[in-house]
């Protein structure tokens, strides 16, 4: 039986070939925001209520890393017994943005250095008896 | 604009019982009385931080804490701002004094904490963050403290061996501390040999949760001139919040503002402004300090503070620290009562526990920590979704 696949939170990224993350920007003064906001522009000079979606870069620089050597707690939901992963916080140029992400399966914190290139990638955050959920991860980047 | 006074202040000591925070609490406010030669009658307005893990009473604090003492009519207020909540409480108390409302104001934060990572209230809460960052990040607070702290290793050469030096030195100052949970040395080698758990950062140099209280009597000066004693000047309050784009990514926060939106020239960061609004209202600057309280949440973080509060320039923190001068003997010591480091968290009462000991110290009264002449003190603190916490406080 296959397991149906789904976004682990809806509308924060897409799953396509080319997967990216969604945030929006402000139609009135161009602020960008991931995630999106959706009552009113937080730019404090400015009223904007109407945004249009924008798909992220899906490639940025890290601008720091760790990990989970410990199981954190619920809602947490571990994949089996734990294992640590890590997490880095990604600098995205063009939008000025830092954006948190778990590190891909198989990568761990020997091998990511701040100011390195990682690209965005869709992965199982976890899985139930018939859903598997999906979740942005971001992978070092070997080649250029 | 007319002074506010300390005239007592109180704990009950850090621990781990799982007892009823209202007991913690009682015993912390009845320390401070008796410290200020008042009796609970006496008290016209009743300020407490909020406890979100004990149910109704911590919503109500100042209520449940006027109930628990005998309801006098005295006016209540309850506020929460996660871990600058015993500095909100604070400023709350004073402005009522301020406002000529009253003459004495009691101010209190206790807290029961459960075992392990704090961990978001439960139930489905797919629109709040601080829910989703457990969920599909799997984010604790020391993911946050962990970033960065290795980012200050990348930026500023810092080493695993320096952070664990903090923690040292703090449990140090802590040996003699009554208040503190953890009241001994710990070496170098031995932090450095706790299991990691958030990479760089150590179960060792990670602050643990606590129960404990904390109870703060205020007063005008006024009220304060026609009694014996020489009170502690509450010299600034600070409990700002940050500014748009806030460009460091912040707990629980999956990102940060754009720092290249239309928003015009650069905004103070937030940490640096916490402190910064403390000073101008002090009309002083860092270098008039005798000591500082900051939280270390971990070891790595108390780092940043000494950047945030002015001590030195961004990336000199870890010289200051490896030269001595923040341990006590030291130019300007830092957490001389041991910080965070010893004392674990009790999110409502930290920020006045910070308050306690500047004022103990201000006093002389600080057996075996004590700052040797201590006349200006700063505490700093930061609590999650925007909150600043800053005292100070003058002999």
């Amino acid at each position: 039986m296959t397991k149906t696949l789904t976004p682990a939170v809806d509308g924060w990224f897409t799953v396509d070939e080319q997967p990216a993350l969604i945030g929006n920007r402000c139609i009135s003064c161009g602020t960008v925001f991931f995630p999106r906001v959706s009552i009113l522009c937080r730019n404090p000079d400015c009223n904007g209520a109407e945004f249009s979606d924008q798909r992220l870069s899906r490639r940025g620089t890290v601008w720091s890393y760790t990990d989970a050597q410990y199981e954190p707690p619920p809602p947490y939901v571990p994949r089996g017994e734990h294992r640590p992963f890590a997490i880095a916080a990604v600098e995205l140029a063009a939008e000025g943005l830092v954006v948190l992400g778990q590190v891909a399966d198989g990568f761990g914190v020997s091998d990511l250095s701040v100011g390195m290139v990682v690209e965005l990638v869709v992965e199982e955050l976890f899985s139930d008896e018939d859903t598997t959920y999906l979740i942005w991860r971001w992978r070092p980047v070997t080649a250029p | 604009m007319s002074d506010v006074v300390v005239l007592g202040v109180g704990m009950h000591p850090w621990g781990k019982w799982g007892r009823n925070f209202v007991e913690y609490g009682v015993v912390a406010i009845q320390h401070a009385l008796l410290d200020a030669g008042l009796e609970w009658r006496q008290v016209q307005f009743v300020s407490g931080a909020v406890t979100v893990r004990n149910g109704y009473p911590g919503y109500v604090a100042g209520a449940t804490f006027a109930e628990a003492l005998g309801w006098t009519g005295a006016r209540v207020a309850s506020s929460y701002a996660a871990c600058a909540s015993g500095a909100t409480a604070l400023e709350v108390a004073r402005a009522e004094i301020l406002a000529g409302r009253c003459d004495v104001a009691l101010v209190v934060g206790a807290d029961t904490t459960p075992k392990g990572f704090l961990a978001p209230t439960k139930g489905e809460r797919p629109d709040d963050p601080d829910w989703l960052r457990f969920r599909l990040l799997g984010a604790t607070n020391p993911t946050y403290f962990a970033l960065y702290a290795r980012r200050r290793m990348a930026l500023y050469g810092d080493s695993e061996r320096a952070f664990a030096q903090v923690r040292a030195k703090n449990a140090r100052h802590g040996v003699a501390n009554p208040n503190a949970r953890y009241q001994r040395e710990f070496s170098v080698e031995e932090i450095l040999a706790s299991p990691m758990v958030a990479d760089p950062l150590r179960l060792l140099e990670i602050c643990a949760t606590s129960d404990g209280a904390a109870a703060v009597v205020l007063a005008s000066a006024e009220f304060a001139r026609a009694r014996d004693g020489r009170p502690i000047r509450v010299r600034a309050v600070s409990t700002v919040t940050p500014c748009f784009p806030q460009t460091v990514i912040e707990m629980p926060n999956f990102a940060t503002d754009s720092a290249t939106g239309a928003v015009a020239g650069a905004v103070t960061p937030f940490k640096d402004a916490i402190a910064a609004a403390a000073y101008e209202e002090a009309g002083i600057g860092p270098e008039d300090l005798s000591l500082a309280e900051v939280y270390d949440l971990s070891s790595a973080m108390e780092l940043d503070w000494y950047e945030h509060i002015g001590l030195c320039k961004p990336g000199e923190a870890s010289r200051l620290l490896l030269d001595g001068d923040t341990a006590l003997g030291g130019r300007i010591p830092v957490n001389p009562s041991g910080g965070l480091a010893c004392f674990g968290e009790a999110v409502p009462a930290q920020a006045l526990a910070q308050v306690c000991e500047v004022v103990w110290q201000l006093r002389g009264v600080a057996t075996g920590r004590q700052v040797e002449g201590a006349q200006v003190g700063l505490t700093a603190n930061q609590g999650l979704f925007g909150h600043g916490s800053s005292v100070i406080l003058s002999r």
